[in-house]
């Protein structure tokens, strides 16, 4: 366990490492000069040159790469060019809207899929099974942008239950939840579309080894032996899903954040990216790696709690 | 006879299709009934319908009696407090049969647990004591071990203390042994027939070895297409064996394909000194490995499962590295950790165990047997290359116009025919054979087995005849080697190593395979 904790460790950082290597010569070393870009095509040589000299482009690459790195360990990611204010403040600010909103998208997602999954697998063929099938090719179909106009149009528009978008801030958390929660819904459902068509399937296929049949022989009914034996070896994959869904969640919440003007991460790289803010990309761009990598190493942890064979593994 | 069970005009469809037909026997306490056939006889059937545990699509109809209590007539809620209390079974699959994500100690327990209602720490301590009595004493094996950390002959003791937990009136037991190798056999065979006799359940066993069979069973159901064809008391049933199927099923299982012994031809492959070392094993899994395999001789290699034969058998073919020691093909060297060059692997071919998995299922027949010709320097094409399959296909059996086939529509003996024929296509001088007939039925494996005695003969050609099956070994090859933890133990001419074993390790391999010749001594 101790070593397969190590290796896991191991991977984390060597993947943060070799991703900070590719942002950092995207943006900085490949053709194009940062400050000219920054700048746009009308600026001035001298303006250019007291840009460059400010965000340290004079210097060596190496240099600049340790700098950046040494600051963002310490939680210093420089000052944004365009709104003049530390960077770790924007992305400290923003990440108070898309974390919660991630993990509210993502449990709402789960409690809807598992039971579902389960369901239509425990009933196969049967309506139940048809209608979850077809549901959830419908919630895969159909674009989250469009599902979640179509959320404001009813309950923020009609019904008047929700405000149309905006955030109110943490200061209420009821008031700020509730705000949350037709984003929450319009990103989950075509999540849950996808997690509870894994768990059905990952669920029969467990259904269909040879250690349910040894249960059955034991005496358990059918739903004894979905339960206790078939469920647990049904997670693994799950698993797998869930951890690629947070990351998809996290830094893939760009439109939803448009569609209800919510202050978040994805917004924050969209003005970065359109104003040409280097320093806001290159440092969300970091963050967001950190935590795709992050959660990989959780959902590995996971596979292990799950699964003893990969305790033993040598 | 006093039954404790008793099956009556027993009969099972599936949707149109009749799988079991009329089966009738009675099963006494402390007996032990042996039901045989090949594969589709309707033997697993017949379990299954005993357990109610049919597909779903499968009707079952006649009379299944257990100490009077008609079973076709309870409620699946009442067949769930039946089945593991008073019929229990145990399957085939030892690596499957264990659910890997629970340990064994919670897995018997789950027996007890569930019928007796005890509570955790007392089925826990049940579960122990069911463990230590089928030979996985706690102090050795903990509850707490996982079923990936036992070997297949120690999980199937496990499935075996899941079944005996709470002294079942009736066993089930289908091919428990099939996927062991034959010392492990032996020993589990000791153990059920032990149990049987301390607890007095009555037993059906279910196998397709004859030679397993007599030895073991008081009574005897042979079965073939869903009905049973003969039956009786063991030892005058095979004395007698009025079936004629009975007869073909003896003979098939003891076959000897008639062929010429090879005379001493040159040397095609000499192994010297041999190693093949895994990072972190404790030690080589081939080691210091040395044999000659002569031209048009056939070589057996035997040997249990983890003895290094696979290991051995790749490294051969170029796929595993090696670490020391050479191989020279036809006299041309083969330096340790260099790849097998593409002149000698034009001359080698092999043939796997497993008739289902080692074909793409996408490919028609004659692209699958044409596959070797890319190791030739100017493979044939178009009619030519259309023809050297045709020949192949039909030197195998089969005929020219299978080629245009795919894969499923042939049945597993069918498909080892194709396989031995992608061998044959480039002619090569050697063709490594893995296991090749172990997934077949008797019948199957004795044609099988004359077609390739028939193919040596005619072509030419050396096996190297590798089996855990001694049986099938002695039938087809000249001679043999005994290898035993990467070692080859003993070698000899096959019929002198056989008739006079000298290494203990050989003596206990040829003690533990079951023969019906000295089951019915």
């Amino acid at each position: 366990m101790a070593r397969y904790l190590a290796l896991r460790l191991a991977i984390l950082a060597g993947t943060l490492f070799a991703a900070s290597v590719v942002i950092f010569l995207a943006l900085e070393v490949i053709p194009g000069d940062a400050a000219a870009f920054m700048l746009g095509l009308n600026a001035q040589p001298d303006t250019v040159a007291a840009l460059r000299a400010e965000l340290g482009l004079d210097q060596p690459a190496l240099w600049r790469y340790l700098g950046w790195i040494g600051g963002a360990l310490q939680g210093d990611f420089g000052l944004s060019y365009t709104y003049k204010v530390p960077v770790a403040e924007l992305i400290g600010d923003r990440l108070w809207v898309s974390l919660p909103l991630t993990l509210y998208a993502l449990a709402l997602s789960t409690a809807i899929a598992l039971p579902v999954g389960i369901l239509a697998a425990a009933r196969r063929g049967g309506p139940a099974d048809i209608t979850v099938m077809g549901a959830t090719q419908l919630g895969i179909a159909v674009p989250n942008f469009w599902f979640a106009m179509m959320l404001v149009a009813l309950f923020a528009i009609s019904l008047r239950w929700f405000s149309a978008g905006g955030f109110p801030g943490w200061a209420d958390p009821l008031a700020a939840l509730k705000a949350l929660t037709l984003p929450a819904v319009a990103l989950a459902l075509p999540q849950a579309s996808i997690l509870a068509r894994v768990m059905r399937s990952a669920l029969i296929e467990c259904l269909g080894e040879d250690y349910i049949r040894t249960a059955r022989a034991k005496g358990l009914t059918r739903g004894q032996a979905l339960r206790r034996h078939a469920l647990r070896n049904a997670l693994i994959p799950v698993l797998t899903i869930l951890g690629m869904q947070f990351s998809f969640l996290i830094a893939g919440a760009i439109i939803i954040e448009n569609v209800f003007f919510l202050p978040g991460l994805g917004r924050l790289v969209f003005q970065g990216i359109t104003q040409r803010d280097l320093m806001v990309v290159k440092n969300v761009a970091l963050l967001l790696v950190f935590a795709v990598t992050l959660v990989t190493f959780l959902v590995d942890l996971a596979y292990a709690a799950a699964d003893p064979r990969l305790r033993t593994r040598r | 006879m006093s039954g404790l069970l008793q099956v009556s005009g027993l009969s099972v469809t599936i949707g149109a299709l009749p799988v079991l037909r009329d089966v009738s026997f009675d099963v006494a306490p402390g007996e032990i009934l042996g039901l045989i056939g090949e594969s589709g006889s309707g033997k697993s059937m017949t379990a299954l319908a005993l357990m109610d545990l049919l597909p779903p699509r499968a009707r079952r109809s006649g009379s299944l009696r257990l100490e009077g209590t008609e079973l076709t007539a309870l409620t699946e809620a009442r067949m769930c407090g039946l089945r593991g209390r008073d019929i229990a079974m145990v399957f085939q699959e030892p690596m499957t049969a264990l659910n890997p994500v629970l340990c064994i100690g919670d897995q018997v327990a789950e027996t007890v647990r569930l019928h007796t209602g005890a509570s955790r720490a007392e089925a826990r301590a049940r579960a122990a004591e069911v463990l230590e009595r089928v030979g996985l004493p706690p102090a050795e094996f903990p509850l707490s071990r996982y079923p990936h950390e036992l070997s297949g002959g120690q999980r199937q003791r496990v499935v075996i203390a899941m079944a005996i937990a709470l002294r079942p009136k009736l066993l089930i037991c289908d091919e428990p042994t099939t996927a062991l190798d034959v010392t492990t056999q032996a020993r589990i065979v000791a153990l059920l027939r032990r149990l049987v006799a301390e607890d007095g359940m009555g037993m059906i066993f279910i196998t397709h070895d004859l030679g397993l069979v007599a030895g073991l069973a008081d009574h005897v159901c042979i079965m073939r297409g869903g009905e049973i064809v003969e039956r009786g008391p063991t030892a005058p049933l095979f004395r007698e064996m009025r079936h004629p199927y009975t007869r073909a099923l003896a003979e098939a299982s003891e076959h000897v394909p008639a062929r010429k012994p090879a005379g001493a031809g040159a040397p095609l492959l000499e192994i010297r000194d041999l190693v093949r070392r895994y990072a972190g094993a404790p030690g080589p899994a081939v080691d210091r490995v040395s044999f000659t395999l002569r031209r048009g001789e056939n070589l057996g290699l035997v040997g249990e499962s983890g003895c290094g034969k696979s290991t051995l058998t790749r490294a051969l073919l170029g796929l595993e590295a090696t670490q020391g020691g050479s191989i020279r093909f036809d006299g041309a060297e083969i330096p340790a950790g260099a790849p097998v060059p593409r002149a000698v692997r034009q001359r080698m071919q092999v043939v796997f165990q497993d008739p289902y998995g080692s074909f793409n299922p996408r490919h028609r027949v004659e692209r699958l047997v044409a596959e070797p010709f890319h190791l030739l320097d100017r493979p044939p094409k178009g009619r030519a290359r259309r023809a050297r399959v045709a020949e192949a296909l039909e030197s195998v059996g089969l005929s020219a116009a299978d080629a245009s086939k795919y894969i499923h529509e042939f049945s597993g003996g069918q498909r080892q025919r194709i396989a031995i024929a992608r061998a044959l296509v480039i002619r090569p001088d050697l063709i490594i054979l893995d296991e090749a007939v172990s997934a077949l039925d008797v019948s199957i494996r004795a044609q099988v087995l004359d077609l390739l005695a028939e193919l040596s003969g005619r072509f030419g050609m050396s096996y190297l005849f590798i089996s855990h099956d001694l049986g099938v070994v002695r039938a087809i090859t000249d001679r043999v080697m005994v290898m035993r933890a990467g070692r080859i133990v003993e070698e000899g001419a096959t019929e002198a190593l056989f008739r006079a074993p000298e290494h203990p390790y050989t003596r206990e391999l040829l003690a533990a395979t079951p023969s019906l010749a000295t089951a019915l001594a």
